[in-house]
């Protein structure tokens, strides 16, 4: 298998995988747990999920460790679990894709603030950083991603502390905006251009959004990051904003709805496409087969 | 300018040193401290709210005005409740079970406070009975739940099937919000109110307890 950076330089487009939460819930998961517990108490819930979405077409499959961070994982009391769970999402991903897939270490926002906003000092948040990421390089990760972040410091630091500890693997970094009659920004604030310029300073090797407000806001933001960088972009859209049905929660854009987008964001300029929250494995194998005929 | 109108200005900057040092001046100057209040402190966060809304400003500058806010309001409580000044009514808040996030309930909050209102925020992870036992013990016209996983939205149901369980449903009004939310979700699980944003779920507690 090709380094990924090599990979992405031939300008063919990679499948990433889709929602995680869901799945964990099905699979024994109690509201109110750490999505991460699974990784110490169920590892083959782990494995179960990468498999459904390797088969499914992925070429990149991430791990379950979104909330991995110790300033995470200490509202529940697990802390000092850090590097196992972190260690074991990546260990459960490699066993499945072995060297036919990547395996994206996953590095979520830690729930805290930064001062002045928040309590949290910067050298604490990015030690927290640098123990996760240290776990998901040994459980053996290609790639780090740092996602769903919507404070450009907090982003900075976690690409930073991926960088201080491996200054070869391939960090990816998105944010998830809100449109503004403005245009898209965060919530704290943050404009793409500037997302751009401090991701890209902080090192990070691929940028783009995800999660955010369905796949045709997607294809806009994906255009915007064109506007202001050369590097690969990833996008990974929710499918759409979920509504209350009969008590169930429904996501409206179906699979059949991301493949006809396809085309979209490739003309954007995206090289990465995969899902987020409400999207699964059909999903994917829809976004797999726009990408072959492409 | 006029004292009143500085302490509002500093608040819209969220210099909360500032704000403190204002208000102090400004009760030593025997100004009444609803009119700090009103004309100060509620004017500048209506201010930050509008703007807020209308994607002027995010949530950082939102924080350090309401930590201004808090420097000032600090200060009056005292003041307020010796010249028996009430507030526009006692809303319970929480983050609803199964959920740790805080900083859109936080804003809530935020908002409720500037708009006058008494806010008992039970935090995040909040079990159903507790929303109900706080506000029928303080005798509270409103709940306020919020989330942002998906996957809690049943624990607001529950809150609400609980208030009606126990025939309260004249008394407590609910209202919900939070990322995966939507008016007609609202609607479906039983809420008395859906707000949108925070400054909307001022307006709409506003309207389900009838004070402007």
């Amino acid at each position: 298998m090709k380094p990924f950076l090599e990979r992405l330089q031939t300008k063919e487009i990679l499948v990433a995988d889709g929602a995680m939460g869901s799945f964990l819930f099905q699979r024994g998961l109690k509201s109110g747990e750490s999505p991460e517990s699974i990784n110490l108490k169920d590892p083959n819930v782990l494995v179960e999920i990468a498999t459904l979405y390797f088969n499914a077409g992925a070429d990149i499959v991430q791990t379950n460790s979104f909330g991995g961070s110790p300033l995470k994982l200490s509202h529940y009391g697990l802390e000092e679990k850090t590097e196992e769970i972190n260690q074991t999402a990546a260990q459960c991903v490699r066993q499945v894709v072995g060297d036919k897939g990547y395996v994206s270490g996953s590095c979520g926002p830690t729930g805290q603030m930064l001062k002045p906003l928040g309590v949290i000092e910067t050298d604490e948040m990015r030690e927290g950083f640098q123990r996760q990421i240290k776990g998901l390089i040994e459980g053996g990760v290609d790639i780090i991603c740092v996602e769903t972040m919507t404070d450009l410091n907090e982003a900075k630091l976690a690409v930073q502390a991926a960088k201080s500890l491996a200054p070869d693997m391939p960090v990816m970094a998105t944010m998830t905006f809100d449109p503004t009659p403005r245009g898209f920004f965060t919530v704290m604030g943050i404009s793409i251009s500037q997302a751009v310029q401090g991701l890209t300073e902080a090192g990070a090797d691929i940028l783009g959004s995800n999660c955010g407000n369905g796949l045709e806001k997607m294809i806009q933001i994906a255009r915007e990051f064109r506007k202001f960088t050369k590097l690969p972009l990833i996008i990974q859209s929710n499918a759409g904003k979920p509504e209350m049905k009969e008590g169930k929660l429904v996501y409206p854009e179906d699979p059949s709805f991301f493949e006809k987008r396809v085309k979209d964001l490739a003309q954007a300029g995206v090289s990465i496409i995969g899902g987020c929250c409400g999207t699964t494995p059909e999903h994917i194998q829809a976004i797999r087969k726009a990408v072959d005929s492409l | 300018m006029d004292i009143i109108k500085k302490i509002s200005d500093y608040l819209q900057k969220g210099d909360d040193e500032k704000v403190f040092e204002l208000t102090q001046q400004a009760i030593a100057q025997n100004i009444p401290p609803d009119e700090i209040l009103n004309n100060g402190l509620i004017k500048g966060m209506d201010v930050i709210g509008d703007q807020f809304r209308n994607h002027e400003i995010f949530l950082p500058e939102v924080l350090l005005a309401a930590r201004a806010m808090h420097a000032g309001m600090d200060q009056l409580n005292p003041l307020l409740s010796k010249a028996g000044i009430e507030s526009k009514g006692k809303i319970i808040i929480g983050t609803v079970q199964g959920d740790l996030h805080d900083i859109g309930k936080r804003l809530v909050c935020i908002m409720l406070k500037g708009a006058g209102f008494e806010v008992i925020d039970l935090g995040t992870d909040v079990p159903a009975e507790n929303f109900v036992e706080v506000a029928e013990k303080e005798n509270a016209p409103v709940i306020g739940m919020s989330a942002l996983l998906t996957t809690t939205m049943p624990a607001m149901k529950q809150v609400i099937n609980m208030i009606k369980e126990k025939k309260l449903q004249n008394t407590i009004k609910t209202i919900v919000g939070g990322a995966p939310l939507s008016k007609q979700s609202a609607v479906e699980i039983g809420a008395d109110a859906y707000g949108f944003d925070a400054a909307n779920a001022v307006i709409r507690v506003k309207e389900l307890i009838g004070v402007s």
